[in-house]
């Protein structure tokens, strides 16, 4: 017998989602996905200076700050024609890879983790045993019993308090959770230490952008900063570098693996058969061949297969979301306007689109870029990934799964983490032979188009523009969470996360833990994923609500 | 019990979270007493405010992007993991909280019931107000409606970032949605305003640490933000202010910025825009989106 569980909010996410699944038999047989505010901020984009088009995109997300300012300013310089100098890119892709490493641990440990970790568990933990369980999950930690001893009377402590906070009302004691309390222990301690480390791995962006979140050292053309003063901030910087890179090499990814051993069943749930990558981190003015993580498609998970991309196989559909019409179109000749009837699972129900790649529904985020750069054959990722593989037991066709997924955020965030060094290298090299090129000089031409492809933590993103008189005409923003949580198109096809979520057992609907591992997995970032295409004649958007 | 042995007892607590000394702790009690405009010799008590019984916090999500959130994580004066498990009971957020859907929303109605005007409610995020609402759904009820809800049962209402307090980017020119910030949306409810994109986080633990050591919250200004952050312009604490690398003529708007980001820095008080050689584009300010270009295109960093 089939019934509907409905997830609203969803929570630990950003943004704001509901998730609506029918079980059948005590498995999902059926899922729809709904983003449930809209903001609108292309027709805020309108009328506005260009070049100050990238203070407004960085606000579509704090999660994923600096993102679409980044994108936006290189979606500019594309308009203008202008590259920027090396020290730009270099500076531009330390922050992008500092966003990266700390939204990836903040993901794991703060929004993911508790589907797996049963907090109260860890209060019935030997702590003598807790120090054995951490040794294995990686031989580099040093932590002994007075430490876990500690954790857990401060666990106590807090649960006796009564007031148990965000802790309250948890799923805890549900049958899905399987860790030892020991096990639970070591992970809630780097539940804390993780929390404790993000807030100092992220002085990165304060150093190179003056502050996090929503750094602030972007221009068209460059960036803002100029290198007369600071090469000591440079030597900060390799050596939070330095911190972050011990703490993924010796946290975050044998956490995640230990999570993979322990639930192997999830390596066989969640999984998509479509995946799609921009490509990120420019290593020279010539994209995409100098990107360091490659741009491909991958369709019915052929990795070995990987396609090239073309943006003019790129498609949105309304037909099954808040906004009229029902056509396909390019992004760059969106042409719609929103029209709320509530929500209706056999017609409209979100605020999202549906974007679809030749047609297809696509997963973007951390296992597309994984499996695309493997079957690219990059060698860093190869051997990470074929790393995890060996140490789990687990084949490479099980990465296309809810566990795949979560080992794929940790899996590139170490790929990015051992570059980074070497890219603040170059930096300091740059700045000690007095190389302060920090900005293109170039004169705005009045009218122009451009786009900008990229990958955010998330996912693959775009931005396209086109302007006149020096304003902005027409700008859009095609998201990650888009693809990920779109709903169904015009052929009734499910979007990815909602036919990822099929087949999930659920053990008991009143505590759906199941389907929040598959829905985390994804790390959902619903402000982002809600887009308006403007009119392209450049109508005041009519809204009516029936 | 007397005043040393208070501060002795508020100093032995056994403050979560891993390594936070004594020193770390009375440092912070420092910070929030220096951002207060509080002598040294408040810090003992500042100590005792934060370990008695924690206040209860609900934390609303509207129209936002989660950069306030994100910002409250960066705390590191107290550290976010002290904050959780030690100073305040985080009773809804939705960025945060294990439990979703029905047991979620059951925590934010059980939270507002039992502890009904003693609740801090923190705001994130503007109101979608066009057509009663519909832009912005939690639990399949308004924003609007959760705002109106909510709201009136607290102790206080806090507005954290430009959005919840004036309505923000969703209410710039351009907006379909008709977003308005909660003291607008409310019909001019009182709130406290912690205008900033996002805000630098002291500026609200020190708002809340206020109540708990007077009784009251801090003085506010005409826009309903704190006087001891919001008293001074961005302008008049800045390093360059008589300097040749002072970035007014590129567009700085920190001449009539009211904030405290020059003298308090962000993220472990590291840096701040104009300390690498980005213009202050007011963000405290209501309406900063719409005051025209950010940068002074036309502009050249002078002694470049």
């Amino acid at each position: 017998m089939a019934s509907n569980i409905v997830i609203d909010p969803v929570t630990r996410i950003e943004g704001h989602l509901r998730m609506e699944t029918e079980v059948t038999n005590g498995t999902v047989s059926n899922a729809w996905s709904t983003g449930t505010l809209f903001r609108g901020l292309e027709t805020i984009l309108k009328n506005r200076d260009p070049r100050d088009a990238w203070m407004l995109t960085q606000r579509i997300c704090g999660v994923c700050t600096y993102v679409h300012g980044v994108t936006s300013v290189r979606c500019v310089e594309d308009a203008v024609g202008i590259t920027v100098p090396d020290n730009a890119r270099n500076i531009r892709n330390l922050l992008m890879g500092a966003q990266y490493v700390q939204d990836h641990i903040i993901h794991f440990y703060h929004l993911h983790l508790l589907d797996w970790v049963d907090i109260t568990s860890a209060l019935q933990a030997d702590p003598t045993i807790a120090v054995t369980v951490d040794q294995g999950i990686s031989s580099a930690r040093t932590r002994d019993a007075a430490y876990f001893t500690a954790v857990k009377q401060k666990l106590s402590d807090f649960a006796g308090s009564g007031q148990l906070g965000p802790f309250a009302n948890g799923y805890w004691g549900h049958s899905g959770y399987t860790l030892s309390p020991e096990m639970n222990l070591v992970l809630t301690a780097n539940y804390l230490e993780a929390l404790r480390l993000q807030t100092r791995i992220i002085k990165m962006h304060a150093i190179l952008g003056g502050k996090n979140p929503h750094p602030q050292s972007l221009l068209v053309g460059g960036v803002s900063l100029n290198w007369n003063y600071s090469y000591a901030s440079l030597i900060d910087f390799q050596n939070l570098c330095t911190e972050a890179q011990d703490f993924v090499n010796t946290f975050y990814l044998p956490d995640v693996t230990a999570i993979a051993k322990a639930y192997k069943d999830y390596a066989a749930v969640g999984g998509c058969d479509n995946f799609l990558c921009f490509g990120e981190f420019p290593q020279s003015a010539i994209e995409p061949d100098s990107l360091l993580f490659p741009r491909g498609a991958i369709f019915n998970r052929a990795t070995a297969a990987v396609q090239p991309v073309d943006v003019a196989n790129i498609t949105e559909h309304v037909a099954r979301s808040w906004y009229s019409g029902s056509a396909a179109l390019n992004p760059a000749q969106g042409d719609t306007v929103p029209v709320y009837t509530g929500i209706d699972l056999d017609d409209k129900y979100s605020w999202l689109k549906a974007p679809r790649y030749q047609g297809q529904p696509m997963e973007v985020g951390p296992l597309a870029r994984v499996m695309v750069a493997y079957g690219k054959g990059m060698a860093e990722m190869v051997q990470a990934v074929d790393s995890f593989l060996g140490d789990t037991g687990l084949s490479l066709s099980q990465m296309y799964s809810t566990i795949g997924r979560t080992a794929a955020r940790a899996i590139e965030t170490k790929v990015i983490a051992d570059a980074m060094p070497g890219w603040t290298s170059q930096l300091l090299q740059q700045v000690q032979a007095g190389n302060n090129n920090n900005r293109t000089i170039f004169t705005m031409p009045a009218a122009g188009t451009g786009f900008a492809l990229n990958e955010a933590p998330r996912g693959a993103l775009g931005h396209w523009v086109n302007y006149s008189d020096t304003k902005i005409a027409n700008y859009q923003i095609v998201v990650p969470s888009t693809w990920n949580f779109g709903p169904r198109d015009a052929a009734n096809v499910a979007g990815p996360v909602e036919q990822a979520l099929v087949g999930t057992p659920v053990a008991n609907q009143q505590q759906p833990l199941e389907v929040l591992r598959v829905i985390h997995s994804f790390d959902p970032c619903i402000a982002c994923a809600v887009h308006l295409v403007n009119p392209k004649n450049g109508d005041v958007v009519k809204i009516t609500v029936r | 019990m007397n005043d040393d042995e208070k501060e002795k007892s508020a100093l032995d607590f056994d403050f979560p979270g891993k390594g936070l000394s004594r020193r770390d702790f009375l440092k912070f009690c420092g910070v929030v007493a220096a951002t207060l405009g509080l002598d040294a010799s408040f810090i003992p008590r500042i100590a005792e405010a934060v370990t008695g019984p924690r206040p209860p916090i609900v934390w609303l999500h509207f129209a936002e992007c989660t950069g306030c959130t994100e910002g409250f994580l960066r705390t590191t004066d107290p550290f976010v993991d002290d904050i959780i498990l030690g100073t305040a009971s985080l009773e809804y957020h939705e960025t945060l909280m294990a439990p979703a859907g029905q047991a979620a929303t059951d925590n934010l109605k059980n939270a507002v019931s039992k502890y009904a005007g003693q609740f801090i409610c923190v705001c994130e995020g503007a109101i979608p107000t066009a057509e009663n609402g519909i832009y912005g759904m939690v639990g399949g009820k308004t924003m609007l409606q959760i705002a109106k809800d909510v709201c009136p049962k607290a102790l206080a209402v806090i507005c954290l970032g430009t959005c919840a307090s004036f309505g923000g980017l969703p209410a710039a020119a351009g907006s379909l949605t008709c977003a308005q910030g909660v003291h607008a949306a409310l019909g001019g409810y009182p709130t406290i305003n912690i205008p900033g994109c996002p805000p630098n986080p002291i500026n609200l633990v020190s708002t809340i640490v206020n109540y708990l050591l007077q009784g009251t919250f801090p003085d506010l200004d005409a826009q309903g933000r704190p006087l001891f952050a919001y008293g001074n312009t961005h302008h008049n604490s800045c390093y360059r202010r008589n300097s040749p690398q002072c970035l007014r003529g590129l567009g700085c708007r920190g001449p009539e910025t009211y904030l405290n980001c020059s003298s308090l820095k962000f993220n472990y008080a590291t840096s701040f825009p104009v300390a690498v050689d980005a213009p202050c584009y007011g963000c405290s300010t209501p309406g900063f989106w719409d005051k025209g270009s950010f940068f002074n295109y036309n502009g050249s960093y002078g002694w470049v």
